[in-house]
């Protein structure tokens, strides 16, 4: 079959070109996008217009912002550590970027007589027949989530400046300890696939079985999964780095122009990936009814679950109030932690008796 | 030279030098993040092994906990200037286990037994069984007593945090 390299064919590296850009063009424009529809859907829940000016129902005003921050003077503060400093906003950025690599975006379509999975690192082996994708998928993605936090720290303590220190500690604090949630969280899903792989986790769902109401135990998973992700990315009701009244921006008050964009952009771009994986581990990644007769409809379904539930973070930002820092610590480690530990010994236990789901508890 | 060959040579410069950097930076913030840079290395090399739950492993322990925990402790005692204040004994001290380290893998290397894979499991097995499930299920079967003796040790090591951690309160 054509060129090999590695012992695949040429086919797959261009594929693999492709699919990059177009998930990074995905995310970008979604982060771009989001800040827009953010400001629109707040406006309208509090009665307000929202942006309305640049361009036909100010749908200009993302580029418009872009602008006027990359315009900006850039300031680095003379106390600051510059190396840490520069390097800060970056380490923030590529994570939330290169998570992306492992999420399945789409069932395996035909191109040009090709099957081409819709996954960065996945491809089709012709031998075995199936699409083949790294086995540890969940870890790749709890690894890169767990070095966000350096970028928030960096940024916290290069600034030289106590807002950004208090902001930066409180942030990292709260990412490590609704990291352990997130992760707890993922373990039913895990007892219930058998497998750590991506692919493995959708194809076990398919046929709107999704985790979220398939099963009791992956239920109570994939809300504490959804909080505890809120959490991580610094969301309101949780975004306590940020608190404007008492830190005036946390950890990013020192930063100005394009760096201060690069930190806007990887909240946004966190929130997209955040939603990218629950939609993986709870919501059927790209199933959904009429996916197997036409698989081009695979990737409008994960979009459109993607962007349900951003829509669902903007709703409880514009609704819920921040919470306190000790109530925000006492729900991480009181609460949350102990439920999803009871929670995977609850599913091993219904397990061994056969009740995985709600059909097998309630006979059927 | 295939292309595993040119990836395994570029991973492995930027492994050196940021080794190097680790041990030359002044600032220990600089020294921190050049040690984040070469686990990431050490994982390329462990994911190029066919041994992803290690590479996996390697960036979740060591990058994301571990060296973040230095990191928050450089930034707490704020050791800014350059700390390099070192003896000269420990530098030939230092010198003198890495001669020794350097020469032992020499050794290994060379005149070792091992001259290619052994034992039950090999690529195949892991590309298509998982790695993830191949280690689970000798950790609970044949390792079980290492496990729960070290599952063990860190509950004592937990304990020993709260106990220390409380007393500064009262």
């Amino acid at each position: 079959m054509g060129i090999e390299i590695l012992g695949l064919p040429l086919y797959y590296y261009i594929a693999m070109v492709a699919k990059v850009l177009i998930a990074f063009v995905f995310v970008l424009l979604t982060v771009a996008y989001a800040t827009y529809a953010e400001r629109k859907i707040i406006g309208w829940m509090q009665v307000r217009i929202g942006p309305n000016r640049t361009g036909p129902m100010g749908l200009l005003q993302p580029i418009a912002d872009g602008l006027k921050l990359f315009f900006k003077e850039e300031i680095i503060p003379a106390e600051a550590n510059k190396f840490a400093f520069l390097l800060a906003p970056l380490v923030a950025l590529i994570p939330a970027f290169i998570t992306f690599a492992v999420i399945p975006f789409g069932d395996t379509i035909k191109i040009f007589g090709y099957d081409v999975p819709l996954q960065i690192v996945g491809y089709y082996d012709a031998g075995v027949g199936k699409v083949v994708d790294m086995n540890v998928g969940v870890l790749y993605v709890l690894a890169m989530s767990s070095l966000g936090v350096y970028g928030i720290v960096l940024a916290g303590w290069a600034s030289n400046s106590k807002y950004s220190l208090i902001g930066g500690l409180r942030s990292s604090a709260q990412m490590i300890s609704y990291e352990l949630a997130a992760g707890l969280a993922i373990i039913p899903v895990f007892m219930l696939v058998e497998s750590l792989s991506l692919q493995e986790i959708i194809k076990a769902q398919a046929g709107m079985k999704w985790f979220i109401w398939n099963s009791p135990m992956t239920f109570v998973a994939g809300m504490i999964f959804y909080v505890a992700t809120l959490a991580e990315v610094n969301r309101t009701p949780f975004d306590l780095p940020e608190a404007e009244t008492e830190l005036v921006s946390g950890f990013c008050t020192e930063y100005s122009s394009m760096k201060y964009a690069m930190f806007f952009m990887a909240e946004y771009a966190n929130m997209v990936t955040v939603s990218a994986v629950m939609v993986t581990l709870f919501l059927g990644g790209w199933d959904g009814p009429f996916v197997s007769a036409i698989p081009w409809l695979s990737p409008l379904y994960f979009i459109a679950k993607v962007y349900f539930l951003m829509f669902l973070a903007m709703w409880i930002r514009a609704t819920l109030p921040r919470y306190r820092y000790d109530q925000l610590m006492h729900l991480g480690w009181k609460v949350m932690l102990p439920t999803t530990l009871a929670l995977i010994v609850v599913t091993a236990v219904a397990g061994h008796f056969g009740f995985y789901t709600f059909s097998g508890l309630f006979g059927n | 030279m295939d292309i595993s060959s040119v990836f395994f040579a570029l991973v492995t410069v930027v492994a050196i030098v940021s080794a190097l950097m680790v041990v030359t930076c002044k600032n220990p913030i600089n020294s921190a993040l050049s040690l984040v840079l070469t686990f990431f290395c050490l994982a390329t090399y462990y994911a190029m092994l066919n041994a992803p739950f290690m590479a996996a492993v390697q960036i979740i322990v060591y990058a994301g906990a571990i060296m973040v925990l230095i990191v928050f402790t450089i930034m707490l005692l704020n050791i800014r200037v350059d700390a390099n204040k070192k003896g000269s004994h420990q530098v030939a001290l230092g010198s003198v286990m890495g001669i020794v380290t350097l020469l032992l893998t020499g050794l290994i290397l060379t005149r070792g037994k091992v001259s290619q894979p052994v034992g039950g499991i090999t690529s195949d097995m892991i590309n298509k069984l998982g790695h993830t499930e191949l280690i689970g299920k000798v950790m609970f079967t044949d390792f079980l007593l290492p496990f729960e003796v070290t599952s063990i040790l860190l509950l004592v090591a937990i304990v020993g945090a709260v106990i220390l951690a409380k007393r500064k309160l009262s």
